[in-house]
Order: C-alpha cells, then structure tokens, then sequence
C-alpha cells in the first residue's frame, strides 16, 4: 500500500509543478518582452533595454488613465467594503427569513456574465439621461465587488463569538461602545483585505470600464486602446508587467490580513454554497 | 405611564428591539438595495427593451413585439454563435475542471504542511489583470508571437504558422489557461471537507484505493465539481475579451454580437434580446446539467 | 419572599413555539450560592441569560433588591456573567481584560492597576497581567473570566456551567476555589450546571428543572434525601424506583410492591388512598446483602456486580413475581459476592420514600 502512496504522490507531486508553471509562465512572457529592444515580439529577445519602461513613465495620458483607475478603485473599495459589512453582519448575526435566496440575489453578479450586466447598466442610465463616466464605471465595478467583499466579511463575521459581545454587554459597555472596543477590532483585519481585494479587482476591470466608460479611460481600457498600435506594444508590455507585480504584492497583502486571528477553515467555504 | 408623545426614535427603537429580523433587514437594506438598484432595476430595463425596435439614434418604438426574439431564435447567424459559444465553453469547462482535479487532489490529500502556501500559490494569478493574462496567450501564439518567432529561429519552420491564433482554438486554450485557477479552489475544498475516517471505512470493508475512489471520493467531490464548472460556464459563454482578442472572425462568440447591437450595428433592443435569450439558454443548461448530475450521484 | 435579594415572578420565555421557560418564580436570598439543576435544554441557561439582560422574559418580573430590572439593558443591570466559553477578549492581554469593565469608573492608571491585580491574586493568577489571550489553558480562561466579573463587584454573579470544559480533577479543584471565594466575597451566585453532584456540593439551595418548569428547589440534603417526585429523585443521585399498590393507611402507609412484598412506610408527606399507585423510593445504600438469612431478610440472586473502589455496586433480581432488579451500594470488601450468588437482601422501611408519579 505504501509503495503505492509513494507512486501516486510523486506523479501528482510532479503534475502539481507543471501545473503551477503552466499557470505562471504564459504570464511571465509579457514582462521577458518588455525587456525586448524592438517594437516587435521575437523570440529570443534581440536586445536586452529598459527603455519601454522609461517611454511608458513618461507618457501623459497614462498618467491620467491611471489616475482614473486609481479614484475608481479607492471609491469602489470604500463602499462596496462598506455595503459588504452591512450586509455580512446583517446576515451572520440575524436569523432572516429568507436569507438565503436574498444571499443568492446579492451573490449572482458573480456569475452573471459581465458583459450582459455592464449592457444593462448602460440601458438604465442612458435612459435615465444620466451621463457615462468614471461615475457609471464605479457603479459597474461596486456591483461586482459587494459579493467578494460580503464573502470575505462572511466568513470574518462567523469565525467572531457571537459571547464577546454579550460579554462586553456584561462588563457595562453599550452597543457603540462594544462596537468599537470588541467588534471592530475583530473584524479589522477582514475589513483591510477586503479592501485590497475590492481595489485590486477594480483595479484590473476592464468590461465595465469599456462600455460604461467615456474618453476618459481607465488603466485596462487606456491598455486595450494601446495595443491597435504595434509600435506601443512594448510599452503596454511594461507597464503590464508593472500592474502585475503590483496585484500580486496587494493581493498577498490582503490574503496576510485576512488570514490574522481567523481559524483557517473558512478558507474555502467561500465559494461552494 | 408616559404622558409625552411617542417619539418616533423611541418608537422605533423599540419596535426594532423586538423584532430582531426587522432590524436585521434594515443592516442589509443599503447592500440590497444597490444589488437591486444595479442589476435588477437595469435587467428589466433591458428586458423591456428586448420587446421595443430602434428606430434612430436613441430613439425607440416602444410598441411592444418579439421580433427581437425571433430573430434572435432563428437567424442563422446568432444560432451559430449560439452553439459555438456553448461549445468552446463547455470544452473550456471540461478541460479546466479535469486539469484542475488532480492538483486539488494532490493538495487535500498528498500535502501535508504549508497547505495554505498551495492555494495561495495557485489562485493569486485570478487575482491579476484578466485582460493582460488573456493578452499573453496573443503574445505567445501570435502571428510574430513567441511560438512562432521560437519555431523560426530554431529553423523548425520557415513561415509563421497561421493556425495557431484567431480560430475557436485559439480561444479555448486561453479560456483554458485564464479561467485554470477558479476550478481548484471549490474542488479542493469539497475534498478537503472529507472524513478521512470515511475513506479509511472503505478500504477497512475492501474497497481498492481505485474502488475507493469511484465509490467514496468522487462522489463527495460532486458539488465541488459541480460549483467550479457552474463558476467557469456561465462567465466564459458571455466572455468578450479572449474572442476580441485571439478569436477573430471565426472565433467570434456571442458577447462579440451583443457588443456589435450596442455600439456599430445600433439595433440596442436586439441585443437586449440576444443578451436574455443567452442568459436564459445558459440557466436552463446548467439547472439541467445540475440537476441530472444530483440524480446521477444520488443513484450512486 | 421578605429577605429576596432576587425576586423571579411568574417568568416565561417562548421562542417561536417552544417554551423554554414556563411560568417560573423564584426568590434568591442575599449571599446565596444557588444552583438551577437539570439536564440540556430544561432551561436553565435560558432562566440565567434572562436574569443577565441577554433574553427578554415574554412574561414576569425580574427584581433585584425590590428594583424591577425586567427590561434594563443587560449593560445596566448589577449582574456579571461567567460565559461558557469564557468570552476572553482575543485581541486583549489578560489585565486588559480583567480591566476591561472598569472604562467608566475612570479610575487613576495606579488605581486601576491595584485592583487588578487584587483580582487576579484573588483567583490565583498573580503575575498573569501581560499573558495573551490565546496563551492560556481552559482553567486559567475560566479564572480571568471569573477575575473580570468580580472586579466590578456585582451584586449578582451569574454562572453558565463554567466548569464544564474541565477535566475531573481540575473541575473539582475549582470547584472548592468557587465556593471558598464566594464565600470570602459574600456575592450572591446563581449558578448553572447539569451535574447534580456538582450542585449538591457547592450549593447553599438549588432548584432542579426540567422543561421549564422548576421540579424542587431546597438545601441540597433535602432534596437528596426527599426528592419530591419521581422525575427528581431519578435525576439526583442513584435511586432504585419500584411500583406499588397502596394497600392501607394508617400511621404508616403501606404500600405492596411485587418485589419486596409489603412495605410499610413512614412517609406521610403524600396524600393516598388505598388502591392509588405508586412509586416506591430506595437509595442503594440503603439496602444491605448479607451472606446468612435473618429476620425480614429477602432471598435474592445477585446478577452482576460492580468493584468502584470504596463502594461495591450489586445488581440483585428478587426472587419475587416482578422483573425489576434493585441496586445496592456496599461498603464490602470481605466476602465479595458473584453474579449467580444468593444473598439475603435487608432494608428498613423508614429509609423507604413514598413518591407520586
């Protein structure tokens, strides 16, 4: 039997690490290319330069287009964290009849896909008469953050005995200052990764940003107009690889934040039921 | 008793206090609310749109018809997009959730410490720019791309090969690649969730760990099974991003259509129409396939 | 009552549509350590969160010293509470918690400090101030649990079954440490527990419950040695309950059972009339074996035996028309009896209670 265990666990073992490569190393091309001294894609590099990367720090309309992103993303962080506290402890510490078919209407813009609600979102507000913007896009990108926000803080909220509360009831404290003084505190390190990972999603948005956007673009979208132009396509390969560390740097962040003082068994729970 | 009158916070204060269900409503109000405001108010916007025409810029006969739907059922076009979109999801699907089992496999079972460090590792590319992970795959099998500059420089071939990029093919290896991270995580924790005493019954009454397997292990990993391929499906049908990219004409799915209706082709309630038909079609595929695949087990 | 330090009147608590506290009224005296006795789900957590502020009763009245506290907010009322759990703040040390309730007495840093270490030397955690929550065992949570409340010297202590997640020896241990300290404090207890012998240890009274409805509450020996009904007297202690028929009243009651014949019982506290059934009460150590046959003396079979270090355990099965077996408990080492063995079986009858169904 042990012989056997041996045998299964070095063949999973080594597709596990291909596995892995294969997962990363696709990604890893764009930034070998950024690296490229030419305008096109060769393999192997002709030239090893760093000047895309000096090209792309200079250009203007990135500098806007980032900007863009950036209030989209804090903005969408704020309140989409915000509404997901509401609603996970709403419905963590209360017994709501018909909670879970509310959970599932707050749950499906995950798996809607997001071109049809980005379509319908545009329908609403040009009938309204509203306007297109980086106001429309934030909308687009709060509802496809609320369930991963709501998700996070779920699972925060349940991981927290519901007795040190009562307890702090106990010892003389009123509910705002309980809040404050037991629950907050608790709660915190869910709510910074949730904030990171409700940035770093609308961060990287881009079906929103395109069709709700206007001529002022997002990061994503501003990279998507690039690349109809060959000759920029380095630089666009820089300034990918850019976001791509930065993503990975703010998701380990919050997935370090999230991990503090929780019990690890609420990992997965997330998304199965 | 009290002679003042009723104020109202006080009123409120109480009635809330006993009723906790009330007050839990009223926490949840604002999330709910903006959910409804965002995507159901627009959703039956777009569906009383699908029943309107375009007669010009921004404007509408609003008299209701399905000629929409019709169209949207029946043109040849919209039906081929229809299926193909279907197909390169499905096989999007299969592929990613029978690569992904056997390294949630290996991570529930065969990892022993740093269990965290693998899932860490494995689903943090999700977390990155999906556009850019898409863009790579252009990169690599493109016309100057690296397989192709790779292949010539190594004397391989002469000519870039074609094949390799805008066809369905192309789109189902990105989809493959770009979507390989969401299966592992609901698969994994459906076979982490195992009683290993339960497996340990098994081989205890005779099962081989091969019987085992079909007998115990796959059967508990159903809805882990289950729950990736709905989370992969239904988002890739609708995908517009890897068909704009790597799928050129022939690989043009339907989210390509959809965007066409809005923006070129200016017929707005006929892609409201294609964009519920499509939902609805991808709804009923997917409660059937569930439902069969609960049947299925259930036997078992 | 006159004295009532805590008045009870008429509570009730229903959720949906089951009652967990039916119709209960209780009087507290002051300095008491009182126990509410019973199995899981008789209500007694529900009756003790009642009297902390965390359910609101849906009938009755909670007073403590005369001051109605039905509907003051549990952050208001005079009561701490020992959660279950503990409820150790995770994110604070051990003197930020023990100081945790001390926020609005706004005392000087020196003050502060100086009580809690007063507190912690008082349930023998000195030096304990900088410990991390999670850098402790179950018995030393359960003290700075027990520290923290005490710190605010409440007029009620509350206790939900605090000693529950500790192994023998340690809950015995804390056990006596409980009752030295509330004795050396002089705080009314009111505690919670579903282990009778642990009730009938610390207890000055205790009330024995059972779906919501309190069975008996008296000092612990009555309640030993007269439960008042069958459902108390199969709930404390061990009690060997046999079916009778009364057969005539007079001085002495007597009762025919189909093991032991005729009984003739004392106890008058129960109103009978011949023909009524009954239930016959013994405990087991107040039956005998003996190995020689002597007046009044019943032949039995023993049918199993179990050794428990000072006592014997005897599994009898007389040699009568009925099918109960009796058990007897034996101080006996000598001429230890086995399974197949006879004996003769002795008992007096005014050990025997007379209890109603």
């Amino acid at each position: 039997m042990n012989r056997n265990m041996k045998l299964a666990s070095r063949i999973l073992g080594t597709y596990a690490v291909i596995y892995v490569a294969y997962l990363y190393l696709p990604v890893l091309f764009l930034p070998l290319f950024s690296f490229n001294d030419s305008i096109y894609i060769s393999f192997p590099l002709r030239g090893w330069t760093l000047k895309w990367y000096q090209v792309m720090l200079a250009n203007e309309a990135l500098h806007r287009a980032l900007m863009n992103s950036l209030k989209v993303g804090i903005t969408t962080a704020l309140i989409s964290t915000v509404l997901g506290i509401l609603g996970a402890r709403a419905v963590t510490r209360y017994r709501l009849p018909g909670q879970k078919p509310v959970v599932g209407v707050i749950m499906l813009p995950l798996v809607v896909p997001e071109i049809i609600l980005a379509m319908a979102l545009l329908i609403l507000i040009l009938r309204l008469g509203g306007s297109l913007g980086l106001v429309s896009i934030a909308a687009g990108h709060i509802l496809i953050c609320v369930p991963f926000a709501m998700v996070v803080l779920m699972s925060r909220f349940e991981g927290f005995d519901r007795s040190l509360e009562e307890a702090s009831h106990d010892l003389g404290e009123n509910s705002w200052w309980t809040f404050w003084r037991v629950t907050f505190p608790n709660v915190l390190p869910g709510i910074v990764a949730s904030l990171l990972l409700t940035f770093t999603i609308s961060f990287d948005e881009f079906i929103m940003a395109f069709f709700l956007g206007s001529t002022n673009p997002t990061l994503p979208v501003f990279m998507w107009n690039q690349l109809r132009f060959p000759k920029l396509l380095p630089g666009v390969l820089a300034l990918g690889a850019y976001i791509l560390i930065a993503s990975v740097f703010i998701v380990l962040l919050a997935e370090w934040f999230r991990r503090r003082n929780a019990s690890d068994t609420q990992t997965g729970d997330m998304i199965i039921g | 008793m009290n002679r003042r009158a009723p104020n109202p916070l006080e009123w409120l204060r109480t009635h809330l206090g006993r009723r906790p269900a009330l007050r839990g409503y009223l926490l949840l109000s604002p999330t709910l609310g903006l959910v409804g405001a965002l995507m159901c108010i627009p959703i039956l916007a777009m569906g009383l749109m699908s029943f309107w025409q375009q007669t010009g810029h921004m404007s509408f006969d609003m008299s209701g018809t399905l000629q929409n739907y019709v169209e949207a059922l029946t043109r040849d076009m919209y039906r081929v997009l229809f299926l193909r979109s279907l197909g390169i999801s499905g096989l999007t699907t299969l592929a990613t959730v029978v690569m992904a089992f056997p390294l949630a496999y290996f991570i529930a079972f065969y990892v022993k410490r740093h269990k965290m460090v693998w899932i860490i590792l494995v689903t943090l590319p999700f977390w990155t720019s999906y556009l850019l992970r898409v863009f790579a795959w252009k990169v690599i099998l493109g016309y100057n791309g690296a397989v192709n500059s790779g292949l010539i420089s190594l004397g391989v071939i002469g000519e870039p090969l074609t094949f390799l990029m805008y066809n369905p093919t192309a789109v189902v290896i990105t989809l493959t690649h770009a979507w390989a991270t969401v299966a592992i995580l609901p698969i994994y924790v459906s076979l982490e969730k195992i009683d290993r005493s339960v497996l340990e019954a098994a081989t205890d009454l005779g099962d081989s760990p091969f019987m085992r397997f079909f007998r115990v292990v796959l059967p508990l990993a159903l809805p882990g099974i289950l729950a990736a391929s709905v989370l992969i499906f239904i988002p890739t049908v609708g995908d517009y991003v890897t068909p704009s990219l790597v799928g050129g004409s022939d690989g043009y799915m339907i989210a390509n259509v959809i965007q066409f209706q809005f923006s070129r082709g200016s017929n707005w309630p006929s892609g409201a129409a294609i964009s519920l038909t499509s939902m609805t079609i991808v709804a009923v595929l997917v409660a059937a396939f569930a439902w069969s695949a609960r049947r299925l087990s259930g036997r078992n | 009552m006159a004295d009532a330090f805590i008045e009870i009147a008429s509570v009730s608590k229903s959720f949906g549509n089951v009652t967990a506290v039916d119709n209960i009224s209780l009087s507290i005296r002051k300095g008491e350590f009182f126990s509410l006795l019973g199995p899981s789900g008789c209500g007694k957590t529900t009756l003790l969160r009642i009297l902390g502020g965390f359910e609101a009763p849906s009938t009755g009245k909670i007073l403590i010293e005369g001051q109605d506290i039905t509907h003051m907010p549990a952050h208001l009322r005079p009561t701490n509470m020992v959660f279950q759990n503990y409820a150790i703040f995770p994110h604070l040390n051990v003197e930020q918690n023990v100081a945790y309730g001390l926020r609005q007495q706004k005392l000087s840093r020196e003050e502060q400090t100086e009580k809690v270490s007063a507190a912690l030397a008082m349930v023998q955690l000195e030096g304990f101030d900088k410990r991390g929550a999670d850098e402790m065992s179950g018995g030393q949570k359960q003290r700075v649990a027990l520290a923290r409340a005490l710190i605010k010297r409440p007029k009620v202590l509350l206790l939900d079954e605090p000693l529950g997640a500790l192994d023998k020896k340690l809950r015995e241990e804390m056990q006596i440490e409980l009752r030295m300290l509330q004795q050396q404090v002089g705080i009314t207890f009111v505690f919670v527990t579903h282990d009778q012998e642990e009730a009938l240890t610390l207890s000055d009274r205790v009330a024995v419950m059972n779906e919501g409805r309190i069975l008996q509450q008296a000092p612990p020996r009555d309640i030993y040695e007269r439960p008042s009904s069958r459902e108390v007297a199969d709930f404390i202690g061990k009690m060997n309950l046999l079916r009778g028929i009364v057969e005539s009243i007079g001085e002495q009651v007597v009762v025919s059972s189909a093991e032991l014949g005729s009984v003739s019982v004392n106890d008058n506290s129960q109103a009978v009339h011949p023909g009524d059934r009954v239930t016959l009460a013994v405990r087991p150590e107040n039956l005998s074996l003996s190995d020689t046959p002597s007046t009044g003396g019943l032949p039995v079979t023993i049918a199993a035996s179990a050794f428990w270090g000072h006592t014997t355990y005897y599994r009898i099965n007389p040699e009568g028309v009925g099918t109960n077996t009796l058990d007897i408990s034996q101080q006996d080492y000598r001429g230890s009896k086995n399974s197949g063995d006879q004996a003769w079986l002795c008992f007096n009858s005014s050990d025997f209670l007379l209890l109603k169904d």
